[in-house]
């Protein structure tokens, strides 16, 4: 059962329900924080790192996304730290993959790029990994590119939690997590997916896209896919 | 015995150096134009899907990103075994048209106007296009507005002025729209005026450069072009003609797609560009040249009405098939002339309009060439998919690299003609680079390789020792 609780949230008193999270309670009041893993409708995993704030007593950083909202809480959503802690998970998206803007399928229509642009991100201090990673082309519609994925997860909660199907899983660990489809077997030969196309909406970057798609080409928007994903909830 | 080096070679697009070599009694030798740079974009592209290629393969140069976006999607037409609507056919070949009017305004104005207008044994600190606006304000204006036009119509169709992603497999993201189609045609009086202005300056001026019009590569080769079935010119489009210096077709009606055929590739210690012949006659005796010159050599005429009179008095003056690579700049200013023209042809047919402007499907084919005309000749891709889309395999066979060997020898006769031994004037030296200009070379398109080597010119003895080195600080 819900209560209650009323707290400070970049020096403005806000009321919340007891059940909603740090993230959640900021956007009702029109507070921004960036997220990229986060989906309305999805359940929330806490993955990207990008939604992190500061909340007063807490020496680590909390992620609003999966922070419940308690009594008296004195939270910062936006601080020198916070904005240098987040350009540098965005920074490492970048650097852990091959992420070639100029020529990527979701090219100013990207998440990622935009989050980067957001926080002013102009250039890498870090070295990139340059993995040599795959490109599945084998579904005959969809294209999964691994050098543009962020392992946010969206596309493996979307399919088990609104398609029913559970295509998608991440497989291994650190530098060596990979989506993979049906326990590791090319997405063509899946006996799972439904070709339904949602995790290829709810894509935050070009790692899944629609075969033929070419350069900076935006992708086909589908009405439906927001209200199944509950964007309803929000209106 | 001894070696003369100039590097950087300077007004080009990417990294070369040359060296001269000497004999005892100082006399020149030999000459060897080094591209220096490598690009690797033929291994680049492994791995990627081929939809991405035609946006990817116009990485390759920020001068003519058109033409090997217009030869890459043609390959990728063929990977997915489709018909390209006609409206987008000629759409592909308005952009194509606007680019080449871009880069021959940069090659001639901004990159050998200098030496024409100023003198090739003038100061070189005031040889480039600064210079030129201090002398000929005018020459210099008509140069910059030439080569806005030019970006300005790839700008309107493409979204953006340079690697517009605009053209794709099976033709043409999105159709022309009636106000863009209008400004465009609103431009093309003062282009056409200014090409003109250019060319008349051009054709009066011609005697005074007589001694290099007789010295810069001049010798006989093949030439090499695509011609229509009509024998107009061809840019986007038509088939391979190649003609030897006395107009004997050695090739006609062509398919570009059995260009392995056709051509050979060596490749030397010295350089990473690639030299090309022609297989029947073999290396090096098949030399040939593309590009301005060689395409109007190969063609019958040009096609438009303005420019076939200036191609007849081109004939009449230089004979039907002029042999100096000098006459590379002339042939490029009556192709603008062309290209303006045909713009205004294509646009003035309301059918360029048509909203039928895509083709799709899915991976039909496992390999496909594709072809167009740069502005500095015959450019070819190729690739190879496996069945799902990835690109396994590339080959790139660039106009800059069927131009190599006759770039070479061009050098070697310029030095021949105006270095004696290691004491030279810089004038001289720029003479070896203006041969290199001429042709327009970009060696950033051709080298599939990394690097920055700016123009050095290298004088070397017969034992091989250096004996006068020319350098100049990249840029």
């Amino acid at each position: 059962m819900s209560e209650v609780r009323t707290l400070v949230i970049d020096g403005h008193d806000v009321a919340a329900n007891s059940d909603q999270t740090l993230l959640s309670v900021a956007r009702e009041n029109g507070i921004a924080i960036p997220t990229l893993c986060h989906l309305e409708g999805l359940t929330d995993i806490g993955a990207c790192r990008l939604c992190m704030v500061e909340v007063e007593g807490s020496k680590k950083l909390l992620p609003a996304c999966v922070t419940s909202v308690q009594e008296g809480m004195r939270v910062t959503t936006n601080s020198e730290r916070l904005l240098e802690y987040r350009r540098r998970v965005i920074e490492m998206f970048f650097l852990e993959r091959n992420h070639v803007c100029a020529v990527c399928v979701a090219n100013n229509s990207c998440e990622l790029q935009s989050a980067a642009r957001a926080l002013s991100l102009t250039h890498f201090e870090l070295s990139p990994l340059h993995p040599e990673v795959e490109v599945d082309a084998t579904h005959e519609r969809f294209v999964l590119d691994q050098n543009r994925c962020i392992l946010c997860g969206r596309c493996v909660r979307v399919c088990d939690e609104i398609e029913g199907a559970h295509v998608w899983d991440i497989r291994g660990r650190g530098a060596n997590a990979r989506l993979v489809s049906d326990m590791g077997t090319p997405w063509g030969e899946s006996t799972t997916c439904t070709s339904c196309g949602k995790c290829v909406q709810v894509c935050p970057t070009g790692a899944l896209f629609e075969k033929g798609r070419s350069v900076a080409e935006p992708k086909a928007r589908r009405p439906y896919v927001p209200y199944l994903v509950g964007h309803h909830r929000r209106a | 015995m001894s070696e003369i080096i100039i590097e950087p070679v300077t007004r080009i697009e990417g990294h070369a150096k040359i060296t001269i070599f000497l004999d005892d009694a100082g006399e020149v030798r030999d000459a060897h134009f080094h591209v220096t740079q490598v690009r690797g974009f033929e291994r680049i592209a492994q791995g990627r899907p081929v939809h991405e290629m035609p946006s990817l393969m116009a990485r390759i140069c920020g001068i003519c990103p058109v033409s090997h976006l217009v030869a890459s999607a043609k390959a990728c037409d063929e990977v997915l075994g489709v018909s390209v609507p006609p409206v987008a056919v000629r759409l592909r070949r308005v952009i194509n048209l606007a680019q080449i009017v871009q880069s021959h305004a940069l090659s001639f104005f901004h990159l050998s106007s200098p030496d024409l207008l100023l003198g090739f044994d003038s100061d070189p600190a005031a040889r480039n296009i600064v210079g030129v606006a201090e002398h000929a304000p005018e020459l210099a204006r008509d140069g910059i507005a030439l080569r806005k036009f030019g970006q300005e119509i790839i700008e309107r169709l493409g979204g953006k002025r340079v690697h517009p992603a605009w053209v794709v497999p099976g033709g043409v993201s999105a159709p022309l729209q009636p106000d863009q189609r209008d400004a465009i045609l609103a431009t093309i009086p003062d282009a056409r005026a200014r090409a003109i202005r250019a060319l008349n300056w051009f054709k009066a001026n011609l005697a005074d450069w007589a001694e290099e019009a007789a010295r810069f590569g001049s010798f006989p080769s093949l030439y090499m072009g695509l011609v229509h079935e009509t024998g107009n010119a061809a840019y986007s489009d038509g088939e391979l003609r190649i003609v030897d210096q006395r107009g004997k077709r050695l090739l006609d009606g062509a398919d570009p797609k059995r260009y392995q055929e056709y051509f050979g590739e060596s490749v030397e210690p010295w350089s990473y560009l690639k030299s090309t012949y022609y297989k029947p006659m073999g290396y090096p005796e098949g030399i040939y040249r593309v590009g301005p010159l060689a395409r109007l050599n190969v063609v019958d005429q040009l096609g438009t009405e303005a420019a076939d009179q200036e191609l007849a008095e081109y004939r009449a003056r230089l004979g039907r098939y002029p042999n100096s690579s000098f006459h590379y700049h002339w042939a490029r200013l009556i192709e603008i002339v062309h290209c303006i023209d045909m713009v205004e042809e294509l646009l003035a047919d309301p059918g360029i309009l048509g909203s039928d402007v895509r083709a799709r499907a899915a991976i039909n084919r496992t390999e496909g060439v594709g072809v167009s005309e740069a502005p500095r000749g015959t450019l070819f891709h190729h690739y190879k998919v496996d069945q799902d889309g990835i690109v396994q395999w590339v080959n790139l066979v660039i106009a800059t690299g069927h131009n190599n060997l006759a770039m070479n020898r061009s050098v070697a006769q310029v030095a021949k003609h105006y270095v004696k031994g290691a004491d030279v004037r810089e004038g001289a030296l720029n003479r070896v680079e203006a041969v290199i200009r001429t042709y327009d070379p970009c060696l950033s398109c051709s080298t599939h390789a990394v690097g920055q080597m700016p123009m050095q010119v290298d004088i070397v003895d017969p034992d091989g020792a250096v004996v006068r080195r020319l350098s100049r600080d990249g840029g």
